[in-house]
């Protein structure tokens, strides 16, 4: 609402100064990329061990259905087979998966394999154990399930209404949470307003499908009664209590290891009940389980985003200043919370977007649906919260006559505002954002597409320009939660990291996170060398995740874009620590006052007598191996771990908090043109402008540029999930889901602008998810287009067929759709 | 449902390989499982996301579209046989260099289609490009830098040829 008081900026202010800015901000060749192009990753599927057995499993062809007899004596019989589980051995063996929502939904029994009733297609209604992946799925096709389908509910706002079929009985409504958030002044606003814009809006169905799949590889050690368990989840942290729950076995026990990952943007943090399976069953055979999930059962069973449905009124003056908005939205969850309802809280991130909007009202429904179970993918909740401000900004320029670049020009949060609190608590960080406008506009010719746009259109040609605005807002804050079930014990937003000079001199690093292609070998390299002033070839970075030496916390994990505000700060800190160490050992062995060291190009020399001087590989050696050279007293080893803790707190009684730690900052500037045959659009020009603060290596900024505008324009034009009314996913492999070739995807102008977080000691931002906000440009450029037909756009999806309805419908009159 | 076993021989990255295998077996199965060219990755059932694609023959073939019984007495290529003597191919250097790459996970297949393009169209356009590596789905890159880094090779293969 205004810029935040100072003694929250003074709380959340970072010491930078252990920083030489020698190795930060190059585009230093990534070091996980050497063994990538050589085709030497370590993938799970790549993980083979002795006695190594097979899993695959039986899903359910029904969305609904009451499970009347299994059999499978067929498949137990045959050669090779192993082990054949039904939900009812699976429920001997493990209580159900713990609910992380409020009453009753909390209820729900939740199993990793169906027990009595199946509530998705896809869901595993048996798993099969056998000697080879062939022999496996041999032996799912003879096992026979007698199914008796039940009336299916695959619409949210229908869900909700009385005689809706029940997904879970044991809740007894279709109800996951609601919660009613109100921020500032609503009411006053709206009567105070000269105008009220009102809009109701569909975010689809989409997936991030990683082009790995889910896999897990589960070794029970019976002799250390040890489970080790190598996985390509997100976060594995954050599930070790399922895990451990699930197993019945202690944490020092359980050992969850990621390697490379194939891709995740979200998929990857429900993966866990393939790991209960796996590990269950590695635990009665006494061998290695693999698992390695199929392309179709990957896109209909394993994790989609949730939808979200919203109904947005914004109170508005007449010179286009947006007083405040009032939502009521409807996300559905589909089947289980194995991670939703989260993002009925996630988006207010950035509840009011990139504007100085006053105030807000939400009324926010979560719902059950006979859908696949949901989780946060790239751009988790934000990105379509986001997508409801930016279109209706649009609606409301529109209405006003007003450009859509100058209603947001004048609606944005100033540069003198920074760090600005929002009305819902939130903290944006730094930034300029009036002038990544400007530049934006300019680098992408924006002024000059409107006048050649009047021109091609009296030509006859379908042209639009989009231009929006957005944030990716990182490093979450977990007390969110709290905002849905105020009982959850999960609050902060932590990482971990280790440092350690080797008695060689040499750096080896452990973090926290389980990357799936971020870099962070690279940034965690360059942030070391950078404190350390040592070379990035000195620095070796362990790959992924292991519970058994990583240094973490029930955060750790990486999702949420949180490894460059959190899990570089753990880097730094540990680093600056080590630093500290070395100087002060410098200080006795060169007999130099502690404040004269100066630790410089991998050596540690006396400020006042440059003769005195150490290479650091000599205090190493002396730190570990010639320990009575040290200070008498002094630990030896040079060890460091640390723990960042951003300071943040829960929420208010108003649900008022800061929920995330940086704010990066976007704009995307589109221009498509429509081909009124086909009705598909072509994307003519693309630029982006990113602001997300210290860039620690450009390389793989642009990297997650072009990513998350691959994904957006995805999302926008050509992935979206049809289910029927029987609840059956009508495009679940890549025939039909149409993930975009190199043909779609169109070459994109990226710039940038840095302006350094002050609440991280590196000052770089999270980035990576891009807040959607490709999908809220491309939407915005195809609805612009359509405009002078008096066409609009309900959802974050334009495919042909909805075009061509608008095209053909502008004949008839306005139309929408 | 096991099947009679055939025997079969490959050439894998210049190597005679002989193994017994059942007729359904696919190509990329026995690369992967049985040879240990864990390199060729899976990353699709229906042949669309082109992670597995391999040299056969001087052809970029799916090597999950492929028996591995049809594979007999064939000479194939996997990312693991494009080093020589420790060097890195002028494409994989162009893919570093170029960060055309994140997970990973798409790298190999993406980098036999670029092989195989430039071994027959050493200087290809842009559109070429995207039309070679359009059976190659990346979903990290947005294609971006692969195509950069294609482009990046070409002109350093072909000018090192013409030098």
């Amino acid at each position: 609402m205004s810029k935040a008081p100072p003694e929250i900026i003074s709380l959340y202010k970072q010491d930078s100064s252990a920083l030489t800015l020698k190795w930060l901000g190059k585009p230093l060749k990534p070091k996980e990329d050497y063994r990538l192009v050589r085709g030497r990753g370590t993938f799970v599927d790549d993980i083979q061990l002795p006695r190594m057995t097979y899993m695959a499993f039986l899903r359910s062809p029904y969305s609904h259905a009451r499970i009347k007899r299994i059999d499978v004596s067929r498949a137990k019989s045959m050669p090779g087979v192993l082990l054949v589980w039904t939900g009812d051995d699976i429920k001997k063996r493990m209580r159900p998966l713990p609910q992380a929502t409020p009453p009753p939904a909390r209820n729900a029994i939740d199993y990793p394999l169906a027990v009595d009733k199946v509530r998705f297609q896809g869901e595993p209604v048996a798993m099969v154990v056998a000697e080879s992946r062939y022999i496996a799925e041999d032996a799912v096709n003879q096992i026979d399930v007698d199914y008796e389908p039940l009336p299916a509910v695959v619409d949210a706002e229908r869900a909700l209404e009385p005689g809706a079929p029940l997904v879970h009985e044991e809740v007894g409504t279709n109800l996951i949470a609601h919660v009613h958030y109100k921020w500032g002044d609503v009411d006053y606003y709206f009567q105070h307003a000269d105008l009220v814009v009102e809009a109701k809006f569909h975010y689809h169905r989409f997936t991030g499908a990683p082009l790995e799949t889910n896999a897990v590889v589960a070794d029970y050690d019976e002799r250390a009664d040890v489970m080790t368990i190598y996985c390509n989840n997100q976060a594995p942290m954050e599930w070790l209590p399922q895990l451990s729950a699930g197993l019945n076995m202690p944490y020092p026990k359980l050992r969850v290891v990621t390697r490379d990952i194939g891709g995740g943007f979200g998929t990857k943090l429900i993966n866990y009940v393939y790991m209960i399976l796996a590990a269950l069953a590695s635990k009665e055979l006494k061998r290695p389980v693999k698992y390695m999930e199929t392309r179709t059962e990957n896109l209909q069973a394993a994790a989609h985003n949730a939808e979200r449905t919203c109904t947005v009124s914004a109170a508005v003056r007449k010179d286009g200043t947006v007083l405040a908005l009032r939502m009521r939205c409807v996300d559905d969850d589909g089947a289980y919370s194995r991670h939703e309802p989260a993002g009925m809280t996630v988006w207010a991130q950035v509840s009011t977007g990139m504007y100085k909007i006053r105030a807000l009202e939400n009324d926010y429904y979560a719902v059950f649906t006979n859908k696949c179970p949901s989780t946060s993918i790239r751009g988790f909740s934000r990105a379509p919260h986001l997508f409801m401000i930016e279109r209706i900004m649009d609606r409301i320029a529109r209405k006003l006559g007003m450009d859509p670049a100058e209603i947001r020009m004048k609606n944005l949060v100033g540069p003198e505002e920074m760090p600005y609190m929002t009305p819902s608590g939130g903290i944006y960080d730094s930034g300029n954002w009036p002038e990544g406008l400007r530049r934006a506009l300019e680098a992408a010719d924006y002024w000059g597409w409107r006048k050649r746009q009047e021109e091609l259109r009296r030509q006859g040609r379908i042209i639009g320009v989009g231009v929006v605005v957005g944030s990716d807002s990182a490093g979450p804050n977990m007390a969110q939660v709290k905002m849905y079930n105020p009982g959850l014990p999960y609050t902060g937003g932590t990482e971990g990291a280790l440092v350690q000079m080797t008695p060689d001199g040499k750096v080896r690093v452990i973090l926290g996170s389980s990357p799936q292609g971020m870099g962070h070998e690279t940034t965690a390299a360059q942030v070391v060398a950078d404190v350390l002033d040592v070379s990035y070839d000195d620095i070796y970075v362990q790959t992924g995740f292991d519970s058994f030496s990583s240094v973490y916390t029930m955060h750790s994990g990486t999702y949420g874009s949180r490894f460059a505000p959190i899990g570089l700060s753990a880097v730094y800190l540990a680093a600056a620590r080590l630093k500290e160490k070395l100087a002060k050992m410098a200080a006795y062995l060169l007999k130099c006052p502690e404040g004269d060291v100066v630790i410089e190009n991998g050596a540690a020399r006396c400020a006042k007598d440059p003769q005195r001087s150490m290479e650091l590989r000599r205090i190493a050696r002396i730190a570990y191996g010639n320990v009575n050279e040290l200070p008498p007293g002094m630990e030896p080893g040079l060890y460091s771990l640390a723990i960042f803790r951003p300071p943040f707190q829960n929420p208010d009684e108003n649900r008022r908090a800061n929920l995330a730690l940086t704010y990066s900052y976007n704009v995307h500037v589109v221009v498509v043109e429509i081909d009124p045959e086909t009705g598909m659009p072509k994307i003519l020009s693309y630029t982006a402008l990113e602001d997300s603060g210290r860039i620690v290596n450009p390389l793989i900024v642009d990297g997650q540029v072009h990513g998350a505008i691959a994904h957006g324009v995805a999302e926008a034009l050509y992935e979206k999930y049809h289910y029927d009314e029987d609840g059956n996913l009508l495009n679940p492999t890549f025939v039909d889901y149409l993930a975009p070739t190199a043909l779609e995807i169109p070459d994109m102008k990226v710039i940038h602008m840095e302006t350094p977080s002050p609440f991280t000691p590196t000052g770089a931002k999270g980035m990576g998810e891009g807040g959607g906000t490709a999908v809220q440009a491309v939407i915005s450029a195809v609805e612009d287009a359509l405009a002078p037909l008096g066409g609009e756009l309900g959802e974050s999806h334009a495919d042909p067929e909805t075009i061509l309805r608008i095209l053909k419908g502008a004949a008839r009159g306005k139309s929408e759709v | 449902m096991s099947q009679e076993l055939r025997h079969i021989r490959v050439k894998v990255n210049g190597q005679w390989y002989e193994a017994d295998v059942e007729p359904r077996m696919l190509l990329v199965d026995l690369l992967r499982d049985v040879l240990g060219f864990t390199g060729v990755h899976i990353g699709c059932d229906t042949g669309h996301c082109g992670a597995c694609t391999v040299i056969m023959d001087g052809r970029s073939v799916k090597s999950c579209m492929v028996l591995a019984v049809q594979a007999d007495g064939s000479e194939i290529m996997t990312v693991e046989g494009m080093e020589k003597d420790g060097q890195l191919h002028p494409l994989q250097e162009a893919f570093w260099e170029n960060h055309a790459l994140q997970c990973g996970y798409c790298t190999p297949g993406q980098l036999m289609s670029a092989y195989f393009l430039l071994s027959r169209n050493p200087n290809p356009s842009e559109e070429e490009i995207r039309k070679a590596i359009e059976g190659n789905l990346c979903r990290c890159t947005g294609y971006v830098n692969i195509v950069k880094a294609i482009k990046a090779a070409a002109l350093k293969m072909s000018s090192s040829k013409a030098g």
